[in-house]
This record gives C-alpha cells, structure tokens and sequence, in this order.
C-alpha cells in the first residue's frame, strides 16, 4: 500500500469523525446558536470531502466550482438560520429549542 | 505524511473543543479555527482558489455572522450557568469516546478494502481549468447561486423589518 493510499484512508476517517462531531453536537444540544454550529460542522466535513474526491479523482476543477457552490448556499443558509433564531429569541425571551412548542396542538 | 496526521488530528481536536466548550462565543471561535484547519488541508491538496473562499468567508464572514448573533441574544445569570455547565458534562463525555471507538473501528474495518481504484493525482494548480469549469461549463450553477443570494438577503429583510409601530 502506498503512502497516497494510507492519506487517502486517513481522510476518510477524520472526514467522518467531524460529520459525528457535527451530529452529536445537533443531537445533544438544546441551544438553537449549538445547532446551527453543528450543523456547520457537518458541512466542513462534507467540503473536505468533495476535495478529497476531486484530489483522488484528479478533476479538481470540478470539486472547486462544487466547493464555491457550497459555500455560497452555506452561508445564505447560516445568515437566514441566524436570522430566525434572533426573531425566536426576541418572542420567546430564549434560546432553547424545547420552548419552540408554539405550533402544538 | 506525518504533518497531514496531525493537522487531520487537530481538525478533529478544534471541532471537540467547537462542540463541548461553554462559551458560545469560544464555540464560534472554534469553528473558526476548524475553518482554518480545512483551508490548510485544501491548500495541501491543490484547492487553492477554494480555499481561499473557505478562509475568507467560512472563516470569516460566518465567525461574524454567529458573534453578532451571540452577542444578540442574552447572556445567562451566574446561577443559571453553574446549572447548564452540569447539565453540559453529563450530556458531552459521551463525545470523546464515541469519537475514539468510531476512529478505532473505521481505521479497522477499512485496512482491508482495495482502495487502489482510486488514482490519486499530484496536487496541481490549474487556474484555467477552474475558470473553465465555473464560467462556462457549471454557468447554470451560478444562475442558482444568485437565486439563493437573492432569496437569502429576501429573507434576512423580513426576518428584521420594522413593523409600523416601532416593534420588530
């Protein structure tokens, strides 16, 4: 096995501990701010996955254009997402995601 | 090789500390320097111009967008945090050691796969191709670009209207 191979595998790994970081952190948190930072998290993972393809697959080019796209959908995601948790915290005075019970019933 | 270990080590490490800090505002530094930690390793592997991208706006425009909204939202009471901060501990220890099993177990159940299928490329920087590729080749993908900036801004606009009274 040569030592690309042994990176190549390594990647694959680290790839998929942060994605777990990144659902642990939504799973377990109940702060609104935590889940959007989980959800983040998910989405390095999912970048440094697209560039691990690319540099394997030798179309760099492509995994760069699809890595741009993903950032500008990340961040109007973010920006919007933020947004919405800044108006639940003005109505509702907190950032748990256990008062978000409005819709009930 | 060594180095790319340790700084897919550190990557990890930063996200840990990302996810189990106190602080917000420490939790949105450490995504940041996550951020950082990706642009390294995208820069190794010869995405230099999306790196690039990755530092300048996940790195930094988002840290900003998630202080402000740190610093938008109230801060607990000295008692209320002594309670969160055991609350934290009992829900996050869980984390290191889920992510040391889930290492442990990948690194072995993927020794053995034949991943030589795979040819991996030299890292090149070919700004000519990428040029190629985003302007003319994936141009519908910009045409959606500007459709989600547009409906983005649209939404932050209404999410933070005046209303007529001088209430949001």
């Amino acid at each position: 096995m040569t030592a690309a191979f042994v990176v190549f595998k390594a990647y694959w790994i680290f790839i998929v501990l942060l994605a777990l970081a990144g659902v642990y952190c939504v799973v377990a948190t109940r702060n609104l701010v935590r889940v959007l930072i989980g959800m983040e998290l998910m989405t390095k993972a999912a970048t440094l996955l697209i560039v691990v393809a690319g540099w394997a697959s030798g179309r760099m080019a492509l995994a760069q254009a699809l890595i741009i796209n993903l950032i500008v959908v990340e961040v109007v995601v973010i920006a919007v997402a933020a947004g919405i948790v800044v108006s639940l915290f003005r109505k509702n005075g907190s950032l748990s995601t256990r008062e978000l019970d409005k819709l009930k019933n | 090789m060594i180095v790319i270990f340790v700084v897919l080590g550190l990557m990890v490490v930063s996200s840990l500390w990302t996810v189990m800090t106190r602080s917000l505002v420490r939790s949105a530094l450490g995504l940041a320097l996550t951020s950082v930690i990706l642009t390294i390793l995208m820069f190794q592997l010869g995405a230099t111009m999306a790196a690039v991208f990755e530092l300048s706006v996940c790195a930094g425009l988002i840290t900003v967008v998630f202080i402000s909204t740190i610093s938008m939202t109230k801060a607990l009471t000295h008692a209320a945090l002594l309670t969160k901060t055991r609350d934290r501990l009992k829900r996050y220890w869980y984390l290191p050691a889920l992510l040391l099993v889930a290492g442990a177990v990948l690194a072995f159940v993927l020794s053995p796969l034949p991943f030589e299928a795979a040819t991996p490329v030299p890292a090149a920087i070919d700004f000519d191709a990428l040029k190629q590729m985003l302007w003319k080749d994936r141009q519908t993908d910009l045409l959606g670009q500007i459709t989600i900036i547009f409906a983005g801004v649209t939404g932050v606009i209404v999410l933070f209207k005046e209303r007529k009274g001088g209430q949001e």
